[in-house]
C-alpha cells in the first residue's frame, strides 16, 4: 500500500496572528513554525493504514524551505519519505495552484490513499484535497472520522450534522480527515534521529514542470482590503467569592430566560 | 442575463436552511438562479421562489444523494458553460465545500471559501471574509474567469423571503448522471441521538472547553443544558482531545452559532473558537485565568472555577424555576 500524506506547516496557531498591512499577507516572522496539528491526525491515519497493511508512507508539503522541518516531523512520527514543493514562484499562492503543484509532483507514481487533513489551521479552506482528487480524477472521501481499508476499498464514517455516513470508495482515493479519527503518536526520540536520514526530494517549479502556471503566476484572486472588525464590547467582569453562579442566574432571569 | 447562480442543497425536497441564507444574498445582487439537485428537489421549488429564485434548475436522480460531490460537480460544470453565470454561491457545509472545491479545480476559476459577505465592486465581486477570529475583514476580489465561486458560511446572512415572489420558472433537467468515473458512494446513513435542541436553532448554547479538565466534567453541561433547555457545543481543543464529538465544535473549524446567549465554560477564547460564537447576542463566561480573552468578548464574565461555580449554578437555577 503507498500513501501520500499532504502536510503544511503553518505559524503556531497559539499565537495570536498578524497581517501585514503593505503585504496583506501573514506576519510570519518572530513566530514559531509548526506541522498544522490537524495534518497531525492525517499522519497518524497514514501511519495506521500502512502498520495494517503494510507498504510506505510518502510526506510532502509545499511551503518555503524551512519547511522541510515539518516534513521532518511527520518523518520523525513514522513517515518513509518526503517531497517539499518549494519555489519563490509559489509564494502566495492560492489554494488551486497549491493543488496543482501537488498533482505536478507527484506524477508518474501511484499512489493508493492520499490523506490529508480536512483543512490548514490558519487558512481554513479545506480546498485543497477535494481540488487535488479532481485534478487526478480521484474520488474523494472527506471529512471521515474514522477510516478502514480493505479489498482495494476505503471506507469512512464520514461526519454530518447529525451523525455520520458511511461511505465507500475505491482505490485510489483521497481521504480528508478531522481531528477526531485519532490520537496522533508523539514522536519518539529514536523517530527524530532516524528521520534525519529519510530522503527528502525538493522540487521547485521547473522540475514538475509548471514554470508560469502556478503561484504568483497563476493567481485566481486578490487581497484588495484588510480592515478591522467593529469589536464586541467589554461587559461587566466579576471574581468569584461565592456569589458567581448567583450573578449567572440574575444575569439569565434579567434576560427571562429562567 | 446569466447573473447569480446558487446551489441549493435539499434533503427530502426540503432546502438547507443555509439555502434560504444563500437566496436572500443572491437576490441582493442580480437575477438568481437556484440549483436543487436529488430526490424530490422539485418540492423545494416553491420555496426557492419565496426566497428569491427566478429560476430553478431541477435533476432528480439519485445519484445526488448516493454520490458524494462528482456527479453535482458533472451537472454543475455542463451547466456553467452552457450559460455562463457571473458568480455561483454555495454554503459552507460539508457537501458544498466539497463540490465547490472540486468544480474550482473543474473550470480554472477562483473560489473564496469562509465568505461571510459578498458585494458589487466596479463591474464585479468583492468577498468579505473574516480572518484571525473575526477580528480582521479581508476583502478580496477575483482575478480569473468567471464564474466566481463562493462558499458563504451558515448564518452569515439572515434569511428572509423575498418582498415580492412569484413562482419561478423551472427547468428539469433529466441527463444522464453516472459519469462511469470511481465515485465515492453512500452506502448507510447513522444519525446520532441529540438531547435538546440543535446548536444552529437553541436560544441557549452551553459550551464546554479545555477548562474543564476531563471529558466526564461534560456531565455538568449537559444537566446546565437540560435545566436551560439549551444546547451543548464545544471547543475545538475538546473535540481535538475526542472528549466531544465534532458535529458540536463550534469556531472556525466548525459551526457558526447566533444564540441569545452563549455560556462559555473554560474556555479561553481563542480566536479559532470566537469566530464562530461572537454574533451571540449575549455572552457568559465562567473561566478561572482573568486574562483569558474570552473576557473581552463576555457581557458578564466570571473569574473562577468552572468545576465549583457550574454545580452552584444547576441548582440556582432549578430553585429559582422551582418558584
Amino acid at each position: 500500500m503507498n500513501v501520500l500524506v499532504c502536510v503544511k506547516q503553518i505559524p503556531d496557531p497559539n499565537v495570536p496572528g498578524k497581517l501585514d498591512p503593505q503585504t496583506k499577507r501573514l506576519v510570519r516572522e518572530g513566530v514559531d513554525a509548526v506541522l498544522d496539528p490537524g495534518d497531525e491526525h492525517a499522519v497518524e491515519a497514514g501511519l495506521q493504514v500502512i502498520e495494517k497493511e503494510g507498504g510506505e508512507a510518502t510526506i510532502i508539503s509545499m511551503g518555503p524551505p524551512r519547511a522541510m522541518e515539518a516534513i521532518r516531523r511527520a518523518l520523525a512520527m513514522g513517515g518513509n519519505r518526503g517531497i517539499l514543493i518549494t519555489d519563490p514562484g509559489l509564494e502566495n499562492s492560492d489554494a488551486l495552484s497549491t493543488a496543482r503543484a501537488i498533482a505536478a509532483a507527484i506524477k508518474g507514481q501511484t499512489y493508493d490513499l492520499i490523506i490529508c487533513g480536512t483543512e490548514s489551521t490558519d487558512g481554513s479552506c479545506g480546498a485543497v484535497p477535494a481540488q487535488l482528487a479532481e485534478l487526478l480524477g480521484l474520488p474523494l472521501l472527506s471529512f471521515a472520522k474514522k477510516l478502514e481499508v480493505a479489498d482495494g476499498k476505503a471506507q469512512i464514517d464520514r461526519q454530518t450534522d447529525d451523525g455520520y455516513d458511511v461511505v465507500e470508495a475505491p482505490l485510489p482515493a483521497v481521504v480528508t480527515v478531522t481531528g477526531g479519527i485519532n490520537e496522533a503518536r508523539y514522536p519518539a526520540l529514536r523517530g527524530i534521529m532516524q528521520a534525519k536520514n529519510k530522503e527528502v526530494k525538493q522540487v521547485g517549479l521547473q522540475d514538475i514542470g509548471l514554470d508560469g502556471k502556478a503561484g504568483k503566476a497563476a493567481l485566481t484572486e486578490e487581497v484588495v482590503e484588510i480592515k478591522a472588525a467593529e469589536a464586541r464590547k467589554a461587559g461587566e467582569i466579576v471574581e468569584d467569592k461565592g456569589e458567581g453562579a448567583k450573578r449567572v442566574a440574575d444575569f439569565l432571569a434579567e434576560l427571562k430566560l429562567i | 442575463m446569466a447573473g447569480i447562480w446558487v446551489f441549493a442543497e435539499t434533503v427530502d425536497g426540503t432546502p438547507a436552511p443555509v439555502v434560504l441564507e444563500l437566496l436572500t444574498k443572491a437576490r441582493s445582487l442580480g437575477e438568481t438562479t437556484a440549483i436543487a439537485l436529488g430526490p424530490s428537489a422539485s418540492k423545494a421549488v416553491q420555496t426557492l421562489g419565496k426566497y428569491g429564485a427566478k429560476k430553478v434548475y431541477v435533476h432528480e436522480d439519485a445519484a445526488f444523494r448516493d454520490i458524494l460531490a462528482t456527479p453535482a460537480v458533472d451537472l454543475l460544470a455542463r451547466l456553467i458553460e452552457n450559460h455562463q453565470p457571473d458568480l455561483v454561491i454555495f454554503g459552507m457545509t460539508y457537501d458544498g465545500r466539497d463540490v465547490a472545491s472540486r468544480l474550482s479545480a473543474r473550470l480554472s476559476t477562483a473560489l473564496i471559501a469562509n465568505a461571510t459577505d459578498v458585494v458589487k465592486k466596479d463591474a464585479g465581486w468583492a468577498i468579505i471574509t473574516p480572518v484571525f477570529g473575526g477580528t480582521l475583514l479581508v476583502t478580496t476580489v477575483p482575478r480569473a474567469k468567471a464564474p466566481t465561486l463562493v462558499l458563504i458560511r451558515p448564518k452569515a446572512v439572515a434569511a428572509e423571503p423575498a418582498a415580492s415572489a412569484s413562482a419561478p420558472q423551472v427547468e428539469t433537467l433529466t441527463d444522464p448522471v453516472e459519469s462511469g468515473k470511481p465515485v465515492a458512494r453512500v452506502l448507510r446513513r447513522e444519525k446520532e441521538k441529540a438531547s435538546g435542541p440543535k446548536l444552529e436553532d437553541a436560544a441557549i448554547i452551553v459550551s464546554g472547553g479545555r477548562g474543564l479538565g476531563a471529558p466526564e466534567n461534560f456531565k455538568m453541561l449537559d444537566e446546565l443544558a437540560a435545566e436551560l433547555g439549551a444546547a451543548v457545543g464545544a471547543s475545538r481543543a475538546v473535540v481535538d482531545a475526542g472528549w466531544k464529538p465534532y458535529s458540536l465544535q463550534i469556531g472556525q473549524t466548525g459551526k457558526t452559532v447566533k444564540p441569545t446567549v452563549y455560556i462559555a465554560l473554560g474556555i479561553s477564547g481563542a480566536m479559532q473558537h470566537t469566530v464562530g460564537m461572537k454574533g451571540a447576542k449575549t455572552i457568559i463566561a465562567i473561566n478561572k485565568d482573568p486574562e483569558a480573552p474570552i473576557f473581552k468578548l463576555a457581557d458578564l464574565g466570571v473569574i473562577g472555577d468552572v468545576h465549583k461555580i457550574v454545580p452552584q449554578l444547576i441548582l440556582e437555577v432549578r430553585s429559582r424555576k422551582g418558584k
